[in-house]
This record gives C-alpha cells, sequence and structure tokens, in this order.
C-alpha cells in the first residue's frame, strides 16, 4: 500500500504511544498522531488538550487546540488554569506524554518556536510559547515533530521556547525543572532518540528509501547513526484506520 | 421580572465608556473559539489607539485589532489561528516591522498571571519555562517598564525554593499579577445583572473576567433575571464582577460558540489571505468592519446561507457536516 510521508510521520507518533498514556496534544499532526494511536494501538490513551478538555472523543478532526470538536463528549470540559496544573501535578504529570513542534531544535532536544535572527529584531517570527514551555517543563516524556531541514537542526537555537535537556545530563536538574525531556524526535526522514547517559540526540531509525547519510547532511551538528536501522514502514490497517477513521476529510493528512 | 438594568447597554455607548485609547485590555476565548468578535470590530470602528494588550492565546481578536492599529504594546504567550494560520499573520508582521513592543510568555504563567490579578496579589510562582529565553530575554525595554506605572519593574523573577527542598522543587519562576482596566468576554447565556454562564471550555475568561477593573460581557442570549439562579452550579461568574452587559447574539463571529455555531471556514481564509497583503488588507478591514455600522450589519452581508451552514448541531455543540476543507 502506498502511503505519504505525513502518514508515516503520524503513526510512527502513533506507535509511541502506549495504553494508559494522557496524551498532550497541540494542533495539526500532533493531533492526529494522538487520535491514529486511540483507533490503532493503544484504545486506552487518554487525549488531552491544553485548554482544559481531558478524554475528548473526537469524532471530528479540531482544526485548533480551541476548537469546539474537542469538547464533544469530555470527560470535562475547564480551563487553561486545570490543564496546566495536570501536568505540573506532580502524580498525573508524569502520566503525560507531551507532542510538540517547534521551528529549531538542538542536539539536546531544546526548542525555538518564537524567532529567527535576534529577538529584538527578529527576520522571522512565529506564534511564540502557547502551551509548548509548559509542556516541556513539566511532563515526563515529550516527542518531537521537525521537518529534516539543516536550518532546523541547529548547533545554537536562535530563541530557546522550551526546555528540553537545556545544556546536558544534569541541565533539568540544574536549572530546577522536573525530571522528564524530550523522548524521540519524528521527522520525515527518520527517528531520533537521546541517549541515556549523554541526553544527546542519536539517530534510531530511517525510513525506507532513506540513508543515515541524507539524514546527517540535512542537520548543523552530528549525532550517532551507529545504532539507527530502517524503520518499518506502516501497515495497510494502520493506514486505513488512520484514513478512514482519523482524518477522512484530508484536512491534515 | 426585569430589574436593576442598568448595566445593559449597546456595544457602541460600552466600548466608548469603558475602551478608551491607552487601555489596558484583555480579551477572552481562545485561537478561533469565543473571541468577544463583535467588540473588537467595534473598538476598530471606534479607532481606539494605544491600547495595551494582555493575551494567552486569543487568535483571531488579537490579529485583527493588531492589524488595525489599535495595540502598542502585547504581552502574550502565542500569536495563532490553529490550521487557518499557524502564526496569525498581522502580528507577525507588527513584530517584525517593529510596530509594537511585544513580551512574551507562556501559556501557563498568562493564565497564572490573571488569576493573581484575581486574587489581589502581586505575584503566583510557577515551575515552567526554568532554562529558557522566556527568562533570560525581555522584550520590554527595563527603562519602559520603569517609568511606566501600570508596569511591575520585572518581566518575571527566579525565587529559590524558600522552603528548601520541599516538594522536590529547587526554584520556580514568579510571574507578576495583571490587572486589565477592561476585559471583554463572550458568553453563551447571561442575565441583566451580569451572571453568566459559559459553556463548553472556560479557556482562561474566568480569571481574566474577575482580574479587571470593568468587566464587559457580550452574550448570545440576554435572559431574565431569575433564569440563570434556578441552576447556580452552571454559572461561573457571578454579577458582582460585571460592569456592563451586551447582549450580541452571534457576537463571537466568525469564531466558535459551543452550542451555538462553529467557527467561519470561509471568513477565516478569506481573512488569512487577505491580511498578507498590505493594501488588500486595507480593504478587507474597510469592507468587513469599517462599511458596517454594527455587527449586525457584516452578519447580514455575510447572508443567511452563511450562518446556516455555521450553525451548531444541538447534540454536539458544533457544526458536524461542515466543509472545512
Amino acid at each position: 500500500m502506498n502511503y505519504t510521508l505525513k502518514e508515516m510521520m503520524t503513526l510512527v507518533a502513533a506507535r509511541e504511544i502506549r495504553n494508559g498514556d494522557i496524551v498532550f496534544c497541540g494542533t495539526g499532526i500532533s493531533m492526529l498522531a494522538a487520535m491514529a494511536a486511540k483507533n490503532i494501538n493503544a484504545p486506552e490513551s487518554v487525549i488531552f488538550f491544553e485548554t482544559g478538555a481531558v478524554d475528548s472523543k473526537l469524532e471530528d478532526l479540531p482544526l485548533a487546540v480551541g476548537d469546539s470538536r474537542i469538547m464533544y463528549r469530555a470527560s470535562s470540559n475547564g480551563g487553561l488554569l486545570d490543564a496546566f496544573a495536570t501536568m505540573q501535578n506532580r502524580f498525573t504529570g508524569e502520566r503525560i506524554l507531551g507532542i510538540l513542534g517547534a521551528a529549531q531544535i538542538d542536539i539536546y532536544g531544546n526548542l525555538n518556536s518564537t524567532v529567527l535572527g535576534d529577538y529584538h529584531e527578529p527576520s522571522v517570527r512565529f506564534a511564540g510559547s502557547g502551551g509548548a514551555c509548559d509542556v516541556a517543563s513539566f511532563v515526563s516524556r515529550s516527542i518531537v515533530f521537525m521537518k529534516q531541514e539543516k536550518r532546523k537542526f541547529k548547533i545554537k537555537l536562535d530563541y530557546l521556547t522550551s526546555p528540553g535537556y537545556l545544556d546536558g545530563p544534569d541541565g533539568r536538574e540544574n536549572a530546577g525543572l522536573p525530571k522528564g525531556g524530550p523522548h524521540r524526535v519524528i521527522t520525515d526522514m527518520g527517528v531520533m532518540g537521546f541517549d541515556d547517559k549523554t541526553k544527546r540526540m542519536f539517530l534510531e531509525g530511517y525510513y525506507p528509501g532513506v540513508t543515515p547519510e541524507d539524514i546527517l547532511e540535512r542537520m548543523e551538528f552530528e549525532i550517532d547513526i551507529s545504532r539507527a536501522g530502517e524503520v518499518l514502514p506502516p501497515t495497510p490497517a494502520e493506514l486505513t484506520l488512520l484514513r478512514e477513521k482519523c482524518d477522512p476529510d484530508r484536512l491534515i493528512l | 421580572m426585569k430589574t436593576n438594568t442598568h448595566k445593559v447597554m449597546g456595544l457602541k455607548e460600552a466600548m466608548e465608556k469603558y475602551v478608551k485609547d491607552g487601555c489596558h485590555l484583555s480579551i477572552g476565548g481562545f485561537t478561533i473559539n469565543r473571541n468577544p468578535m463583535a467588540a473588537v470590530y467595534e473598538i476598530i470602528r471606534q479607532q481606539t489607539k494605544n491600547i495595551h494588550l494582555y493575551a494567552h492565546s486569543n487568535g483571531q481578536g488579537v490579529d485583527e485589532l493588531v492589524g488595525a492599529g489599535c495595540v502598542s504594546c502585547l504581552e502574550i504567550a502565542y500569536g495563532g489561528m490553529g490550521k487557518f494560520a499557524s502564526t496569525c499573520i498581522r502580528f507577525r508582521k507588527a513584530i517584525e516591522e517593529k510596530k509594537i513592543k511585544v513580551e512574551d510568555y507562556s501559556n501557563y504563567q498568562m493564565t497564572l498571571r490573571f488569576l493573581a490579578g484575581s486574587m489581589g496579589i502581586a505575584f503566583l510562582p510557577t515551575r515552567s519555562s526554568l532554562g529558557t529565553d522566556i527568562i533570560e530575554k525581555w522584550g520590554f525595554p527595563i527603562e519602559f517598564r520603569e517609568e511606566n506605572s501600570r508596569l511591575p519593574d520585572k518581566k518575571l523573577v527566579v525565587l529559590e525554593n524558600p522552603f528548601g527542598t520541599w516538594c522536590d522543587t529547587k526554584r520556580v519562576v514568579l510571574v507578576p499579577a495583571i490587572n486589565p482596566d477592561v476585559t471583554i468576554i463572550h458568553v453563551q447565556k447571561a442575565d441583566y445583572l451580569g451572571n453568566c454562564r459559559i459553556e463548553g471550555l472556560t479557556f482562561a475568561d474566568v480569571e481574566q473576567a474577575k482580574a479587571a477593573k470593568t468587566l464587559i460581557i457580550t452574550c448570545e442570549e440576554l435572559l431574565d433575571d431569575d433564569y440563570l439562579k434556578n441552576e447556580p452550579d452552571r454559572n461561573q461568574i457571578p454579577f458582582i464582577h460585571a460592569g456592563a452587559v451586551v447582549h450580541l447574539p452571534y457576537g463571537a463571529y466568525p469564531t466558535a460558540c459551543y452550542q451555538y455555531y462553529d467557527y467561519d471556514p470561509v471568513y477565516l481564509k478569506e481573512y488569512v489571505k487577505r491580511a498578507k497583503d498590505d493594501t488588500q488588507y486595507r480593504s478587507y478591514i474597510e469592507e468587513r468592519i469599517l462599511k458596517h455600522q454594527t455587527h449586525s450589519d457584516l452578519l447580514d452581508a455575510i447572508g443567511r446561507r452563511r450562518l446556516e451552514m455555521i450553525s451548531a448541531d444541538k447534540n454536539r455543540g458544533y457544526a458536524k457536516n461542515l466543509d472545512r476543507r
């Protein structure tokens, strides 16, 4: 069965979601990945939004985290205050998996979603943190969606919006952040993890038809590729459920 | 029974009375949902200038106020409209062209700032943003803060946990309270006194409402005194906070209002397209906002058919079959 890169990325992220995970998702592909996991491999995962909806049914794909579609048949419809407190809460925060995206990422998984260039004279302005910095600060694991481009995998970020491991293994603790940090980076060419000891990014997998060298060429910094293997392509069953159940109008796909 | 109706007024009158040049304003809603758009458009019609605007992720309303040149300073967490525009177009332009001053916080920080304001306390702590540029880089120059008595001298403060290692916490970030002159929210139901019922997600509306010196409520339905008091458990804001109540069906249009109508994808797409070009944007403001005397004139121009398309299904709260492609 043929598939697109967007479908591959969505399903690779969905496979990281486990039953019992509380999944924080943003707009677009991250929402679709959470819906895919719920429909395919983790029916007992819980979808959760910064706007305050918990365990939304998501009969129809929301186009923003403020979309009324997230309010339908939720366990509760609260507000921002509840949602972020749930992430900062030490008992529930541990069970939350965050899904984020960014304009730039560095080797420790720190993210920029604020500006390109100098903060005071930006060449490009983005939306800003929103809830991303809060999620990255609080939750135990996060997945980051990125486009595999040299200008996005940066030695030094133009602005550090959301904390990864900051400057290394003790970075979060030294800063005073809770444990946690990025778990996977999923791009249109492969998947990266973070080394347990050094907390530096390494290549975990590459998609069929892509080589580790292709990926390295599209990064400003070097990462370890010795552990990388080919990522399993989407199965027909996964693709059918994704297309028919999650995004039949192809609003994201 | 209609008693004590002195808070009920027209939109034009409410904006003239409370939203003045240079005022500190916050608006409710989130990205493309329940923004008080009729009020935003009236502020644009009145050409109010130099507004100091506080926002978490109030996408469409913020972008239109910024785009129309009403805003000089913006404290914000996120300027985006979901799938319609991952970064709000006029917000982005205004910052890149240095037409407004901007200060970045996170969504939780902005929410805590409104909560602190609503509690009458100077600041609240969080663990969010430690180690990031949200702490390191300040948008408002320090002299600007010091000269402006309406702003705290600092963007935020990092504090060692005064309780030692209690709760495994080494240090916290203190975020300063916000007390806007005016908060405007759009709700589903309000009564003549200003009791409010928000259906669905409240976003940060309740904190924003209670932090303000004056709260202006626009509502889909304006009800008699006792209706909302029959089910007080479903009401979030009691009338004691309310300064003005304006009856405004479709007051959140073109953003959504849960249980009443969806966002209008046609309008929002057209907006995004025209916002990208200065000339086209000026004609957008002229044609969609300035040309109309009232919000209902805009709705008439949009036409009944479009409004029917976004009408919410009763058991879902949104328009199930809306074409959003």
